[in-house]
This record gives structure tokens, sequence and C-alpha cells, in this order.
């Protein structure tokens, strides 16, 4: 499934703020590396992400570039 | 799939200066998704203090100007009489709208200058190393207020919203909290009354925003946004101490 949460690594700053406001504990402080020598948050669970925006709405950085919701399928 | 949120146009692919965590950068996320909801980023002049956001041109693309410290009300005034159809915003930390800029913030309010204003209030000045503000808690220990802030000494905390709700030239005044989603999206609806209060030229607006200096207060990102939650905000209430008609 296409990722609900989409993190651009590269602005991300290791704040564990998302990580901290999640509801659902679906992101984590990743062991990478970016060129900036910070660890970025991931989305490790896309599953049980429920697309609350709660991380874009914490995320002081606009790393949080996007959050998006499964349409309901129409028979 | 549906998109929920997008990171808004106006902010551009420079990374910020901010420390890790550091609320301004949430401030600059509201802003710049406003301009792009209300269609104002092309009439848009940004008016950037001394202070951490001194390089907020870098990181928010719209036209802008940089003022010496505390004067950037007085240079809003300047552009938005000179450019009555720009869309005018000053944006400050607390050390210089409420300490070195107070009587140019006052006077742009009491005569009802047509600007906006986002009032970053982090308790200390962030930029030169934590030093108190008026800003700062009674109590609270500062590089200059080693001991906690003392009142027989060093003076009580300032409410600005309170102060400038009771003259005539305001049309919107509220304070807003950025410590968790909720009270983001509740400082979003007041700065768009702000932005409104402009718009439709009813007179000066200004939200206050409390914020966190991690840095300074010696706290993770985390614990400073706890610490809002426990200390500042029972001092600096979330609330709106002046609506004018029409700015809903
Ligand atoms: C006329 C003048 N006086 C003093 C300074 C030094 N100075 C630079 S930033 C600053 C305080 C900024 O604090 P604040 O407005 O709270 O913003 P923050 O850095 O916390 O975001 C001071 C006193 C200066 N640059 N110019
Ligand atoms: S809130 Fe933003 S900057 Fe902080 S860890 Fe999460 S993605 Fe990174
Ligand atoms: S010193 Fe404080 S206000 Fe300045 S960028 Fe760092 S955390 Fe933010």
């Amino acid at each position: 499934m296409e990722k609900k949460v989409i993190i651009n690594e590269e602005r991300c700053k290791s704040c564990g703020l998302c990580v901290s406001v999640c509801p659902k504990h679906v992101l984590r402080i990743s062991e990478k590396l970016n060129s900036n020598g910070y660890h970025p948050a991931e989305l490790f669970d896309n599953d049980n992400c429920i697309s609350c925006g709660f991380c874009y709405l914490i995320c002081p950085d606009a790393a949080i570039e996007e959050v998006r919701r499964l349409e309901p399928v129409r028979k | 799939m549906k998109i929920i949120y997008k990171k808004p146009e106006p902010i551009t692919k420079t990374h910020t200066t901010y420390c890790p965590g550091c609320p301004h950068g949430i401030a600059h996320r509201l802003v710049a998704e406003l301009l792009e909801e209300m269609n104002l980023t092309k009439k848009a002049v940004i008016v950037w203090p001394v202070g951490c956001s001194v390089f907020g041109y870098y990181f928010i693309g719209t036209d802008a100007v940089e003022a010496a410290h505390g004067r950037a009300c007085a240079m809003a005034t300047g552009i938005k009489r000179v450019h009555p159809e720009s869309f005018v915003i000053s944006y400050q930390g607390d050390g210089d709208l409420a300490s070195i800029g107070i009587a140019e913030t006052v006077h742009a309010a009491a005569r009802g200058e047509r600007i906006s204003v986002v009032y970053i209030n982090n308790g200390n000045y962030g930029m030169t190393g934590g030093q108190m503000a008026p800003t700062t808690l009674l109590g609270q220990r500062t590089t200059t207020t080693p001991y906690g802030r003392d009142a027989k000494l060093n003076g009580f905390p300032l409410h600005v919203p309170e102060m400038l709700a009771a003259i005539d030239g305001p049309a919107y005044i509220a304070r807003a909290a950025l410590d968790s989603p909720q009270h983001i999206i509740q400082a979003k609806k007041f700065l768009k009354k702000a932005f409104t209060a402009q718009t439709k030229d009813l007179g000066f607006s200004l939200v206050e925003m409390i914020s966190a200096c991690p840095t300074n207060w010696k706290l993770s990102p985390v614990e400073a946004m706890e610490r809002i939650r426990r200390e500042v905000l029972p001092v600096f209430p979330i609330g709106e101490f002046k609506v004018a008609k029409g700015v809903e």
C-alpha cells in the first residue's frame, strides 16, 4: 500500500515531536542518517496509521510533506 | 489516496536555521498555509525581526524586509501606508516586540495600523543565549536570572494581548499556543481572523503564540512542549481578547 505519511528525510531534525503526538504509535526515529547528521523519523506501521495528520501539524520543519487517506472503495 | 495535508507552497526548499523542535517553524508553516489559502502570497510583505527568526525571508518565499531590533511594527506601518494594496505581516519575538520594540508596537496598535502581527513568546531571548525577556515567568531561571526571576528585582511577566486589548485601535487580539496539534489547529483559526482584520481593513491585529525554546530551556523538544502546558499556559492563558465586528 502507498505510504500515508510522506517524510522528507533531508528536512527532518530528529526532534521527536511527531513521534510524541502520534496516537497510534506508528512513527519512530530511524537508524538512518541524513546529510545533516540527523536520524530522520520514519513511518514503520503504515497499516495502523489513521491519517490524522497530527505529525504534520506539529512538525516544525515541514518535513512531513504530505498526509494521505485511503479513499473508501465504492461498489 | 486523498491528500489531507500538504506542505504549503510558500515554504521554501531552504532548511531553517532553527534548533530541532523549535516552534518558530510551526508558526512559519501556519503563516504560509494561510497566505496560500487566502490567496495573499503575491501581495504579502513580511517584516522580519532581529532574533532567531532573523533569516525568515529564506524560509517563507514572499516579499520581505528586515527591521532593526524592535522596529518591525514601525516599518510595517510605513510599508502598509505607502502600499495599501499589500498584505503586511510583522513577525516578532518577545524580546523584540515586548522589550526593545514595545513603544513601536503599542503605538501601531493605538493608531489602528492595518497590519497583522505574529508575536512569538518563548519566554527568553533565544538568539543571544537565553537571557530574561519581559515574558519570563516568575521563578524561571535564565542566564540573567540565574536564581529565578524575582518580582522584586526583575518585575513581572508582561501580558501583551491583555494590554493591547485595552486600547481602541486593534480589531483583533488573541493568544494561542503551539504545544500540541489541537492548539495548533486553534492557533491557525485565530491567525486567520487576524489576517481577515487586515483584508477587511478593520484595524490592527496581533496573535501571540506561546512557543518554546528547548535549547535555552535546556529541555528536550517534547519536554519543552510539556512545560508550556504545565507552567506557561496557567500564566498566559489562551483566548481572544478583542474581536471587532466583521472579523469572523
Ligand atoms: C539594537 C540591538 N540591541 C540588541 C541586539 C542583540 N539581540 C539580538 S537578538 C536579541 C533578542 C531576541 O529575542 P527574541 O525577540 O525573544 O527572539 P528569539 O531569538 O527568542 O526568537 C537581542 C537582544 C541587537 N541585535 N540589536
Ligand atoms: S516532527 Fe518533523 S523534524 Fe521532528 S522528528 Fe518528526 S519529521 Fe523530523
Ligand atoms: S535558540 Fe530557542 S528560539 Fe532560537 S532557534 Fe533555538 S530553540 Fe528556537
